[in-house]
């Protein structure tokens, strides 16, 4: 969620002056009898960094392959740049794509799989051999230029994948899960690389990823997909706090889903009626509710607040049980009971060395959140 | 535990010494006697019952006679050399068959693999003796292949095939094409697929991704089918006797002739030594190869 400089300005979605660079239009792909991508139309914008989203199988590499040229699609189209890229063979498209295995020519050092691509251009010897070093000097790989990719860690070896795609400066950088075998310190310092590098080279990129603090750290939008579909486009502060399914909701994050009959309150807001004799949740709906309507309401576990005494600043207050507490460090999860019989977890910082010990199985306390704090989906 | 280790590690040593080395040593001291109208047909025999002059005495009677009169009748070092050169050519034309068969099963879906390489090795359950015979009835003059394209109208007399180099060559071809098709199928089937698609998202068009990817990594295993099919098609006697008539000159051939037309076993045996010393070389350099190789795969 490191939505990082202030100059917050980059919502190129917003602008419906803005070309996309890619756009997917009502593109579907069968392996025989078998949907892989289900009516898919989806706009990607020039400099963005689109983070692809879900769980296994659902599609995510198939529709990268389809972008590189290695897949056709079987109904629909696939513009980059204004122009239906379905006759281009993958050596004529401006794309490159970071495969997840690496794809490492073996037999080629460091320098020369960089230089690979930029041979095939029939550029001339001298750039090539600079663009090669700047490649070298930016993923940090010149002390191993002349070493074949057997002689070198698996980190490394994922840096030089990453040099390779993008020595031929493409528009548009296909990443399919290029963090994953990295370890979680290596792992946070490329994704900051890989921000470093969008930055400085304004190309495009599309990266798959199943880690979604990843996702949220380096996407500026992110696509949750599902069985072919794409469920939800959004920025990451966007897909946490206001996700737009409880498929959704489920997938990013922890969270809390409680379902009831919504009855309208004032000012536009809703009471949730979730369990018979407990005070209803007043909540913020973001569309119009009926009455009497069956919703789930969303809460993430830090949005609940665990306390002796209900904070009254806030509109919600509920009775709980503590079942367990999950000290985590910098955080404690505990998990409750409300009377109802309702489960809720909620997390609490540790701020204070073992301040929160007071808190401990069995006791019985108050949670409070306030009435924007969770989300209504209706579902 | 150390008695074990040294078991293991002496039975090989023990094998080859039994098996190779003494058999070696016997042809080798054959090859330094002389011919003799006698039961073996040469001399000087080892007698132990005469103590240690008899064996001073035998060891004198030892010669490089024989060496010498390999490099004096140009016969021999001519065979030498033939054989070098049709073992060369029909190692190489094997591979130009053998390559892109390899290729083809290696593309082939999975399932079918299993059957194509039963089909590649299916040749190997009849004798070969008899798949050579079944050669010169499709070669000859009235045989298979004549006949059909006589019939074609193609050509109206038929061609020599038999017994002209050709045929030594379709022979050895045949032959060995196993040995050139699985080293390099092993080879192409661990290549990965995403290689090839990588170097064409990076540019290549698919012949050159071929060029540039696939050639350079199935090297290995083009080496190696070279060196199998090489190094016993040097020292091949039956097809070129069987195929090759008088007019082929291999150095197998002039072997056999040496030791049951001539019964010169003392000329054979020196023959077979100066083949062995030339096969020694290639023979390092393929486990060289496979040594790379085994390296380069760690
Ligand atoms: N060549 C193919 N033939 C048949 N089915 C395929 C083929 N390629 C992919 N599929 C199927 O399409 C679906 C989507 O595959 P895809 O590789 O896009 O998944 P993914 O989202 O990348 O999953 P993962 O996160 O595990 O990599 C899968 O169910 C897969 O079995
Ligand atoms: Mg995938």
């Amino acid at each position: 969620m490191a939505q990082s400089k202030p100059q917050n300005v980059f919502a190129p979605w917003n602008d419906p002056q803005e070309k996309p660079l890619i756009r997917f239009q009502n593109v579907t792909k069968r392996f025989g009898t078998f949907t892989a991508i289900d009516n898919l139309t989806l706009d990607i914008y020039r400099r963005e960094f689109f983070a692809l989203l879900g769980p296994s199988g659902c599609g995510k590499t198939t529709m990268m392959r389809m972008l590189a040229g290695f897949e056709t699609p079987t109904e629909g189209t696939i513009l980059i740049d204004g122009v239906d890229v379905g006759p281009i063979p993958p050596n004529k498209r401006a794309v490159n794509m970071m495969f997840q295995s690496y794809a490492l020519f073996p037999h080629l050092t460091v320098e020369d799989n960089i230089a690979f691509g930029l041979r095939r251009d029939k550029t001339d010897r001298s750039s090539i051999a600079d663009r090669v070093s700047e490649m070298l000097r930016l993923t940090r790989l010149e002390k191993f230029a002349k070493r074949k990719p057997h002689q070198i860690s698996g980190g490394q070896r994922q840096r030089v994948a990453l040099a390779r795609s993008l020595a031929k400066a493409p528009k548009l950088l296909l990443l399919d899960e290029p963090l994953g075998a990295l370890d979680r310190k290596l792992r946070e310092q490329t994704q900051f690389e890989l921000m470093d590098i969008q930055e400085k080279t304004g190309t495009t990129f599309v990266i798959v990823t199943h880690d979604q603090e990843e996702a949220m750290t380096v996407a500026s939008r992110v696509a949750v997909m599902d069985h072919g579909k794409v469920i939800q486009v959004d920025t990451p502060a966007g897909i946490y706090e206001t996700p737009n399914s409880v498929y959704v909701a489920d997938f990013i994050g922890d969270v809390n889903i409680i379902r009831g009959k919504a009855h309208p309150a004032d000012g536009g807001l809703i009471r949730i009626h979730y369990a018979e004799g407990a005070e209803p949740i007043l909540a913020t709906p973001t569309q119009p509710v009926a009455a009497g309507q069956d919703v789930a309401f969303a809460i993430r576990p830090e949005k609940i607040v665990v306390a002796w005494e209900p904070d009254h600043s806030r509109a919600n207050h509920a009775r709980g049980k503590i079942i367990d507490i999950a000290y985590l460090g910098n955080i404690s999860t505990y998990h409750l009971e409300l009377p109802s019989g309702q489960k809720v977890s909620a997390q609490m910082t540790n701020a204070r060395r073992l301040a929160r010990r007071d808190f401990t199985w069995d006791d019985e306390v108050w949670l409070s959140w306030s009435d924007t704090a969770g989300v209504v989906l209706q579902d | 535990m150390n008695l074990r280790r040294v078991t293991l590690i002496a039975l090989p040593y023990l094998w080859l010494l039994g098996f190779f080395l003494v058999p070696f040593l016997i042809v080798l001291k054959i090859a330094l006697s002389d011919t003799a109208v006698a039961i073996p047909p040469y001399t000087p025999t080892l007698d132990l019952s005469g103590g240690w002059a008899a064996i001073r005495d035998f060891f004198g009677q030892l010669d490089f006679e024989n060496f010498t009169w390999l490099t004096e009748d140009e016969l021999y070092w001519k065979s030498y050399l033939s054989s070098v050169r049709i073992a060369a050519i029909s190692t190489f034309i094997t591979l130009l068959v053998g390559y892109p068969i390899a290729y083809a099963m290696a593309q082939s879906p999975d399932e079918w693999r299993p059957t194509l390489m039963m089909l590649v090795i299916l040749p190997f359950w009849t004798s070969f003796l008899i798949r050579v015979y079944a050669w010169i009835g499709i070669l000859s003059n009235e045989g298979f292949l004549n006949q059909f394209l006589l019939w074609t109208g193609l050509i109206d007399t038929p061609l020599t095939i038999m017994n002209t180099t050709t045929a030594v060559y379709v022979g050895i071809v045949y032959t060995y094409l196993p040995f050139m098709i699985l080293p390099i199928y092993a080879a192409l089937e661990k290549l990965d697929g995403s290689l090839i698609e990588a170097a064409e998202d990076l540019g290549c068009s698919r012949l050159s991704a071929f060029w540039l990817v696939t050639l350079p990594l199935s090297r290995p295993g083009v080496i190696a089918g070279c060196f199998l099919v090489f190094i016993p098609a040097l020292g091949e006697f039956v097809i070129p006797s069987l195929l090759g008539g008088s007019q082929t000159l291999m150095i197998g051939k002039v072997l056999w002739e040496e030791f049951f037309s001539n019964r010169d076993w003392p000329v054979a045996s020196a023959v077979a030594v100066v083949l062995l010393l030339l096969l020694i070389i290639p023979i390092v350099l393929f486990q060289k190869n496979q040594q790379r190789q085994q390296e380069a795969e760690q």
